[in-house]
């Protein structure tokens, strides 16, 4: 009687764990190629804002490479570059490097390289950073990362890739160096890391 | 009947004022409103269904293996509504992303499931839920509003993330100068809203009883 039961009870879980299953099973079919959409076109929003589409006329969602791990880009694993080309010539590269020593960890970089080595665009795309004092590295917050727009290891001289108190070229906020400081470190090494890496990178 | 669930879900026994029920959704997310109303509608719609559902199979559901039931329903429920936001909402959801799984960890829910769903009809089941899933709602999006008012000086920011690009025009600035007061939007703020909220539903509830008793001396005896 008692194995009766527990049979029971066991059929009766399972056939609810098959109708759940299917159920989420079906929504998952039925918007997954919405849900790729959506995540394409948010990445090409973020591209775009780096290099505006005019300057390029491949896909560049697609046109993507694969660099190993680096300590240049801050990664511990493969990550996707994207590349951009004009009537087939290279244009420019999005890495995605992330700056490790941020005040709350990790912050997640997206930044475009022109083929000269110059800086087309730098954004943050995930951080931790404290609201109202690091978080002002976000476009919405404040202008500051443009701050990196066309410059390029020859402008500033790399010793001078630094915050102002530092020493060096670039606004630090009021309150916040740690985070500027992480920024502008990872985005000198991205740059280190194309000048070396540049031959490769758009076989 | 249907005015004791109405009343209960939206004032006496509201789930974050009185319950006290999935506060870490709630402190996390309420720094602006429309994150709020966002995670409210998400967890009321949830809680719709799985009350409902929930209420559907109560008759012969057995006993010994209702809780594993419950989850797996909340959890079906909560998975089908992420996936439904990443698709139609994907800009709130990359706000909201993280908030959205957790809805399963939110004890109203299961509370409502065990509580009210598994013993009522379904119709008084989806309005508990409803009416559940609305005071909390109203509590996220009141909390939200009081943050995002006192730390950015704004309302209703971000609007056009829930109802399109022509909702932009729906954000009121007070202050375009204001710098913020960075207290309110961080965690502790959460935490002092919450708790001014609650003061203050105590507080009526009080002067309520005060005015019964005036009427009406012998209710207190």
């Amino acid at each position: 009687m008692n194995k009766k039961q527990i049979l029971i009870s066991g059929v009766f879980l399972w056939v609810f764990a098959v109708v759940g299953t299917t159920f989420v099973a079906v929504t998952e079919d039925t918007t997954r190629s919405k849900i790729e959409d959506n995540e394409r076109l948010v990445l090409l929003r973020n591209l775009n804002a780096l290099l505006p589409a005019e300057q390029l006329d491949n896909d560049i969602v697609n046109d993507t490479g694969t660099v190993p791990a680096s300590g240049l880009l801050g990664t511990q694993d493969d990550t996707i570059v994207y590349r951009a080309r004009l009537e087939g010539k290279p244009i420019a590269v999005i890495f995605n490097s992330i700056a490790p020593n941020g005040y709350s960890g990790k912050i997640h970089l997206l930044v475009g390289v022109y083929a000269d080595g110059s800086i087309a665009g730098v954004r943050a795309v995930k951080h931790s950073e404290t609201p109202g004092l690091g978080d002002a590295i976000e476009t919405q917050k404040s202008d500051w990362i443009f701050s990196f727009n066309s410059r390029s290891l020859d402008s500033p001289k790399p010793s001078k890739w630094l915050v102002k108190k530092d020493g060096g070229d670039f606004d630090q906020f009021t309150g916040a160096t740690i985070t500027p400081r992480a920024i502008v470190l990872a985005v000198k090494k991205t740059l280190l890391y194309y000048q070396q890496n540049s031959d490769n990178i758009f076989q | 009947m249907n005015k004791e669930i109405t009343q209960n879900g939206l004032w006496t026994n509201n789930v974050a004022l009185v319950q006290l029920l999935g506060l870490c959704p709630l402190l996390a997310v309420t720094n602006n409103t429309i994150n709020g109303i966002g995670l409210g509608v998400a967890t009321m719609v949830t809680l719709i269904l799985s009350n409902t559902l929930v209420s559907l199979i109560r008759g012969f559901i057995r006993s010994e293996v209702r809780l594993p039931v419950f989850v797996l329903i909340i959890a079906c429920v909560v998975t089908v509504i992420e996936l439904l936001m990443k698709a139609f909402f994907f800009d709130l959801f990359l706000v909201l992303g993280i908030f959205i799984p957790l809805i399963v960890t939110n004890c109203a829910i299961i509370g409502r499931a065990e509580g009210f769903a598994s013993r009522n009809p379904v119709g008084a089941s989806a309005l508990d839920g409803f009416m559940m899933g609305l005071g909390f709602l109203g509590v996220l999006a009141l909390l939200g509003a009081m943050r995002e008012i006192i730390g950015s000086g704004t309302l209703l920011a971000n609007a056009d993330l829930m109802f399109g690009k022509p909702a932009k025009a729906l954000t009121i600035t007070f202050n375009e100068d204001y710098s913020g007061f960075l207290l309110a939007i961080l965690p502790p703020g959460a935490f002092f809203g919450l708790a001014i909220l609650i003061a203050a539903k105590n507080a009526m509830g009080v002067r309520a009883k005060d005015r019964d008793t005036l009427i009406d001396p012998t209710l207190n005896t």
